[in-house]
């Protein structure tokens, strides 16, 4: 049994209500799920702009001479080849292989931040903790007093302009610049989670208010909508980005999930390395392939996937795509099975669902600079 | 939230309006607005017996899925033909065009076991309280 808990807020908590949003429990935060519906929520970002609230990410600081040598050692991409103001995707790995996390790490010109899922965020900062060399390194959880906001679409640099630096609108993909926004100190990132282009502005939760209804009045003549976790989802869903939880966890590797590009085995030594280059070296037995339907009922993830009557996967993100106007999902089947094209069914209580192997992106016309 | 007075309900959010000894069921605002988008439902050959808690379909929404569960006992005498070419009336109108079947009863009597709207709206309280 679990004791009752009281859900944590966000400065926006409050806006979001007044939105109408459906607000939920997600990673023990009261976190908006939908304000008008999932597919016109999604329309909005992939046709204009959208503000999510993320706050519930995880921000670590990490600082000190040693601070290089200790992300490049629990981390499986090249850190080093970080370049100041810009950003990088990675694992974080059990020595076993297994994905402790996804993360993003910013390097500034003193010190890293490393961004995490909420859900991980109490095992990510106990697992690096333990990693922690005695001397060299001071390590910091800043997540309780960092707001997080998403300004996602195409028209996201438009909604920002004279309210950013100009140099920030001209930040290439994957790059960030320390600057104001709405005259608040903050972190000015061109990343996203959903195939636009746009940015992800880290600030001091005190001047949540400020930020959020200047973005509110600057984007009300650029159609600016909210977006909550639902749409959230299936914008990254037909990027095929990965969500911890579903698609990747401690059971499975990076070189499982298509994550090979991340997994620097040139690096001199780093956790999980052993594991995966003997993964790589005997060969995989099972790999994550992105799938679409016909019809229209849908992949749930837990969903077994079959082939040739046995069954080969099963299913671990599935959902309507709104882009597409059809279901799309990934999974993960025996490694003869992955080639595009390739015939699957998948269980759906008693019917079987004809599906076959896409590449991803499912969608491909996404506005983010590559 | 208020629900309709001139039909009746399940706990599991279907809706039920009797006329003549055959029943019209749907699914209620507030599994709507749980659901969120409707892309697809998929509902019983007419002529099919349905028992009293026993699945008749399924209505898929973007992010989840979920069975319907027969408010009464009888046959499926009807289908909404439009919900094929347009599931989202199930989110714009729930008790009206978004009505999913129709259900000849078994028997009559068992039409008024179901929720009243006050009960109902009790039910959705105490789920939240």
């Amino acid at each position: 049994m679990t004791a009752p808990t009281t859900l944590k807020r966000t400065p926006f908590t409050e806006f979001h209500r007044a939105a109408g949003a459906k607000l939920v429990d997600f990673a023990g935060f009261e976190m908006p799920v939908r304000y008008t519906g999932d597919v016109r929520e999604h329309q909005a970002v992939r046709t204009g702009v959208g503000l999510f609230d993320i706050t519930h990410m995880g921000e670590f600081i990490v600082r000190g001479e040693g601070a290089l040598a200790f992300l490049d050692q629990v981390v499986t991409n090249d850190v080093s080849s970080l370049a100041v103001g810009q950003a990088l995707y990675s694992p974080m790995c059990r020595p076993d292989g297994g994905i402790v996390d996804d993360l993003l790490v910013y390097r500034y010109a003193d010190h890293y931040m490393v961004v995490v899922n909420a859900s991980n965020m109490a095992k990510d900062f106990a697992w690096m903790q333990q990693q922690l060399p005695a001397t060299g390194v001071t390590f910091e959880n800043h997540s309780d007093s960092t707001a997080l906001l998403a300004v996602q679409g195409p028209k996201a640099a438009e909604v920002l302009r004279g309210h950013v630096p100009d140099a920030a609108l001209e930040l290439g993909y994957y790059r960030f610049m320390p600057g104001p926004v709405f005259g608040v100190e903050a972190t000015l990132s061109r990343t996203g989670y959903t195939g636009e282009d746009g940015f992800e502005l880290y600030f001091p939760m005190e001047h949540g208010v400020k930020v959020w209804e200047g973005l509110a009045a600057a984007g009300a003549a650029h159609g600016l909508e909210l977006i909550g976790l639902g749409a959230r989802d299936t914008l990254r869903l037909e990027m095929g980005y990965m969500l911890y939880g579903n698609d990747i966890d401690d059971t499975t590797s990076p070189l499982e999930a298509g994550l090979g590009w991340t997994v620097k085995m040139a690096k001199s030594g780093f956790t999980g390395r052993d594991a995966l280059a003997k993964q790589k070296a005997e060969g995989l037995k099972r790999k994550l392939v992105g799938f679409q339907l016909d019809g229209r009922r849908v992949p749930r993830h837990g969903m077994a996937i079959f082939s040739g009557g046995r069954q080969v996967g099963h299913v671990t993100s599935g959902t309507f795509s709104p882009s597409l106007e059809r279901p799309i999902g990934m999974g993960y089947v025996e490694t003869g099975l992955t080639a595009s094209g390739t015939a699957l069914e998948i269980q759906a209580g008693t019917t079987m669902l004809p599906a076959r192997v896409t590449a991803r992106p499912f969608y491909t016309r996404g506005s983010h600079r590559s | 939230m208020a629900y309709p007075d001139d039909v009746r309900y399940t706990a599991e959010h279907e809706w039920a309006r009797e006329q003549g000894g055959v029943v019209t069921v749907g699914i209620t605002s507030y599994a709507t607005d749980q659901l969120g988008d409707v892309v697809f439902v998929e509902l019983p050959e007419v002529g099919r017996k349905v028992e009293v808690g026993g699945t008749f379909g399924v209505v898929e929404a973007v992010k989840t899925v979920s069975d319907l569960f027969a408010p009464v006992a009888g046959e499926v005498v009807e289908i909404n033909p439009a919900l094929g070419d347009n599931p989202a009336i199930v989110n714009q109108d729930p008790y009206g065009e978004g009505w999913m079947v129709k259900i000849r009863l078994a028997d009559p009597a068992e039409f008024a076991k179901l929720l009243g709207s006050a009960d109902y709206e009790k039910l959705i309280e105490e789920h939240h309280a």
